[in-house]
């Protein structure tokens, strides 16, 4: 099964993070992982690094064949060349572009020879893939929560990527949006088969989301296995509270708030 | 209990006419010499003073200097001030307040370093009277003396502009493959646009009220290096109205201004809607 073709993502790296060291190896295949742990547990920074905005100063970050980082070797790939699409907490939009002018954003950034009236049909076939086509013109500050999302996504994809990082996807929208875009996030990581890491506060995005989970503990990961593993025994005080709060069943799927 | 109402209700009465009596002083004091700039002497004595001789160079020349060196600070001031804003070096922190010191040193001072430093028997003068180029006492001077003392109003706000910007953005920009040009061209100049344009015309307005380092580098030559503030200096040893209508000239140009100021950021606030990046 993990043949070379196939996409992952191994990261092992050391970095200072002012008051303890993150220490961390994972690995991602085409099973998205979620990455939890309490506040100031390193989560984000683990992914900056990733992404090559923390400069680590050990390890080793490899995508597939290609080698994004190592210390040992001196290679530092820049950030814009790693082929890592990112999605923060509030997805990012560029707010003095229009939704159409941030997929085509993207598209500028791999093709730079391509005519814009190209570029913006391109991009317009983006946002219709994502059933946003109608929105195209509007700026970000007049799309709802979960319109957002689906341009910012539309936007990374757009990019080509070679992996997805999503950084608390759904902690910026109100419960009935979250519901919304966790179901659409859910059938995007499936259907791309990318190498995914998701940070993550909150268990049903876990569950709806991921099916590995590495546990982040004062950066440093303390557990890393099948989502049911970590939930039947949580490592730590916080993985405990944090599958104990959401009623699920057993069986992951998108779990529903009303599901007692 | 009716005494602690009352007694409540007289400090607040004191309390206002403390707050207002202070308040108001300073306002006075603030408005009374620009009611005395417009009405003393009356509109003809105005005009008067406006057909002097000395008007319409310092003029064209205020508008002509003024102009080149925001145009001088903005091009050189832009890419410094990003570099000190993404710059997580210690020399960078030390370098801004450094930059800054134009702002507190009184503009005499800055005149006389200019002379050290540029004048025919200065530092680099001797360099440069043999390049064929000596810079003091000319229009090139006006213009150097300019972009000394309003460079670092142009700087702090750029600085401050994209020290602001969301790094989120500059982060996923980076993350779709922008390039360090398309970062700044299509990002972050776009993004800090308003407070670029509100620094620049704020370091407009320095240059055009230049007087201490125009006067010590430059000089004082009619239709060579007066500027509008050096004429209502010579102009005050002629006739007060004629200083009366040149300054008049400069609170014109200063409140259209701040108008200009007031009506873009309201543009650009409506342009934006209700996302604040």
């Amino acid at each position: 099964m993990t043949g070379n073709s196939a996409p992952r993502l191994s990261v092992a790296v050391q970095a200072g993070l002012g008051s303890f060291t993150l220490q961390a190896s994972l690995e991602v295949g085409a099973e998205p992982l979620a990455l939890v742990g309490p506040n100031g547990s390193g989560k984000t920074s683990l992914l900056l690094t990733i992404l090559g905005l923390h400069k680590p100063e050990r390890g080793r970050i490899v995508l597939s064949d290609e080698i994004l980082f190592d210390a040992a070797l001196a290679i530092d790939r820049p950030t814009e060349e790693r082929h890592l699409a990112y999605l923060p907490q509030d997805f990012g939009l560029f707010p003095h572009l229009t939704a159409i002018d941030n997929v085509a954003f993207a598209l500028a950034c791999r093709s730079a020879r391509v005519s814009t009236k190209q570029r913006r049909s391109e991009a317009m076939a983006w946002l219709e893939r994502f059933g946003i086509g109608n929105l195209g013109e509007r700026n970000p500050s007049r799309l709802s929560g979960g319109e957002r999302q689906r341009v910012a996504l539309a936007r990374a994809l757009a990019s080509s990527p070679k992996a997805l990082l999503l950084d608390e996807p759904t902690a910026s929208l109100d419960v009935e949006a979250r519901v919304e875009v966790r179901a659409f996030l859910a059938e995007s990581i499936r259907s791309l088969g990318l190498p995914t890491i998701l940070v993550t506060h909150d268990a049903m995005d876990v569950e709806a989301l991921a099916s590995r989970v590495a546990v982040l503990e004062k950066g440093h990961v303390v557990a890393c296995g099948l989502l049911s593993d970590v939930r039947r025994a949580p490592p730590t005080s916080f993985a405990s509270r944090l599958f104990s709060s959401s009623t699920v069943p057993k069986t992951s799927g998108i779990a529903s708030p009303s599901l007692q | 209990m009716s005494q602690t109402v009352l007694s409540r209700a007289r400090s607040r009465r004191l309390y206002n006419a403390v707050m207002l009596g202070l308040g108001g002083l300073l306002l006075l004091f603030l408005v009374l010499p620009f009611v005395a700039l417009v009405l003393d002497g009356g509109p003809e004595a105005i005009w008067r003073g406006l057909g002097c001789s000395l008007t319409w160079p310092a003029l064209r020349l205020s508008l002509g200097t003024t102009l080149i060196s925001v145009v001088l600070v903005v091009v050189g001031g832009t890419p410094l001030a990003w570099w000190l804003a993404r710059s997580r070096w210690r020399s960078a922190r030390w370098l801004e307040i450094l930059l800054q010191l134009p702002v507190v040193i009184p503009p005499a001072v800055g005149g006389i370093a200019l002379l050290l430093a540029f004048g025919r028997r200065g530092l680099f003068g001797g360099t440069l009277e043999r390049l064929g180029w000596t810079p003091a006492f000319s229009v090139v001077a006006v213009v150097m003396a300019q972009v000394f003392v309003s460079a670092p109003f142009y700087l702090q706000a750029a600085v401050q502009a994209f020290g602001r910007l969301d790094p989120n953005l500059l982060a996923v920009a980076r993350s779709l493959g922008a390039s360090p040009p398309r970062l700044f061209v299509r990002v972050a100049l776009p993004l800090a646009r308003p407070w670029l344009i509100g620094g620049a015309a704020m370091s407009w307005a320095r240059a055009l009220g230049e007087f201490g380092a125009t006067l010590m580098f430059a000089g004082n030559m009619t239709g060579k290096t007066q500027t509008l503030p050096l004429a209502i200096y010579t102009a005050l040893e002629l006739d007060i109205h004629t200083a009366q209508a040149l300054s008049l000239l400069l609170v014109v140009f200063a409140f259209a201004l701040l108008l200009f100021l007031r009506r873009f950021n309201r543009g650009f606030e409506a342009a934006r809607g209700a996302a604040t990046p």
